[in-house]
């Protein structure tokens, strides 16, 4: 149990997606403006994260790995080549029919969420989590808290950062850093601010 | 052929996909620590948005609207398969180093924001340099950060020592800031802050105006 805590601790604070690993900037840019879409999207990639990352670990240990398809009968394949592939198809399927069982039975939810999730699909953070959960080879009970938690860290930094830029509309920002510019320069604040949760270790 | 010059020379600086667009800095900034990582990243992303944007231009008239998005993407993704498996196979150093940055370009803003904005509806050819055009405008703006980062974060230019580092008996103090993710950030926001200083027509309108103080400095005290 500690393990996985410490897990998820980590992938919250420590190795933050966003503000540490550079992931699902674009997005991060882009719908920070207003704390309610934050929110809106922050929620939507926790669950896809939740659901991406153990999904894709399932497909590589028991499909693509070396020797994984020896169920099959066969012992000596080796598939990791098509994980990039695999993996992308996995994460616009799985987000495809989240957005067609959310319409049908959640619909509140659909309406507030609905810009975002096709977003989702080509956000960095979703694709970064199944890759870093192979090359750090996290079996699948890891995969379900790594996927969790870097999505709360996730959906965290960027609601931090909506609360930032709601104040910082008010403020008197030289002619060229408005905008895009004084952003950046928030979250390189925000992402040394997380660097102070450096050596925690549960 | 002066719209195929202009498609390769304005992304570069004029309507640079990084500093303007907001497109792929997703990959881009985690990579820019050391020049040489960046120069491979560099070329590996060029490469795959110029093959992909001609490819998807060539069967754009036979693709079905509904499912576009997807077949770009299959392009876009067997593409980073290869340059992912060349880069194993004669440069593992390297590609041991750029993790998963390599398959991140995948869902690199750029790749799939040329193929669906510019290649769905050009020819292949002028997509083809439309591609390397904007390859190179994220290929400038890397370079900037990681020449900046390398030189004062380590005292190195592509590992060759040009500053001698105290450690080693030289005389700079080496920034170790600069090496770590924060740097990253503001060094983007400076070189935004100075792209929209000499181009004036790119700072964003303010959204919300601070009105004149009226009472003079007497009167209020």
């Amino acid at each position: 149990m500690e393990h996985y805590i410490s897990l998820f601790v980590r992938s919250v604070f420590l190795e933050n997606m966003a503000l540490s690993f550079f992931l699902g900037m674009c997005t991060f840019m882009a719908i920070s403006k207003k704390i309610q879409a934050a929110i809106g999207l922050g929620i939507a990639v926790i669950v896809v994260m939740a659901l991406t990352v153990p999904v894709n670990s399932l497909i590589y240990n028991h499909l693509l790995r070396e020797g994984a398809l020896a169920w099959a009968g066969f012992p000596d394949v080796d598939l990791s080549f098509l994980g990039l592939l695999s993996y992308i198809g996995v994460i616009a399927a799985i987000v495809q029919i989240m957005e067609m069982v959310l319409d049908k039975y959640v619909p509140a939810l659909y309406n507030a969420l609905g810009v975002f999730l096709p977003l989702i699909t080509v956000n960095c953070a979703i694709m970064g989590g199944s890759l870093f959960m192979v090359e750090r080879d996290y079996n699948f009970s890891e995969s379900v808290v790594y996927g969790a938690g870097a999505g709360t860290g996730w959906a965290l930094a960027i609601m931090a950062l909506a609360g930032i830029r709601e104040k910082l509309k008010y403020s008197d920002v030289p002619e060229g850093l408005r905008g895009l510019g004084i952003t950046f320069i928030t979250v390189g604040l925000m992402s040394l601010g997380f660097m102070s949760f450096g050596g925690i270790d549960l | 052929m002066s719209t195929m010059r202009e498609a390769l020379t304005k992304p570069i600086i004029q309507n640079n996909p990084i500093a303007l667009q907001i497109l792929g800095i997703c990959s881009a900034l985690a990579v820019t620590s050391s020049l040489k990582v960046t120069l491979v990243m560099c070329i590996s992303v060029t490469l795959v948005t110029a093959f992909s944007s001609f490819a998807v231009s060539l069967i754009r008239n036979q693709i079905p609207g509904s499912i576009r998005i997807i077949v770009q993407m299959v392009i876009i993704a067997s593409l980073v398969i290869v340059v992912d498996q060349l880069l194993k196979a004669y440069a593992f150093a390297i590609s041991k180093q750029l993790s998963v940055f390599v398959g991140l370009i995948i869902t690199n803003c750029i790749v799939m924001g040329r193929a669906e904005g510019f290649a769905m509806k050009n020819p292949p050819l002028a997509s083809f340099v439309d591609g390397i055009g904007n390859g190179l405008g994220y290929s400038v703006v890397l370079f900037s950060i990681a020449v900046v980062r390398e030189l004062f974060g380590s005292g190195k230019l592509f590992g060759y020592e040009i500053l001698p580092v105290v450690t080693d008996g030289g005389w700079y103090v080496p920034n170790g800031l600069l090496l770590l993710p924060p740097s990253a950030f503001f060094l983007i926001g400076i070189f935004i802050w100075v792209v929209r200083s000499v181009k004036k027509e790119q700072v964003e309108k303010a959204e919300f105006k601070i009105t004149k103080n009226t009472r003079s400095v007497k009167e209020a005290f």
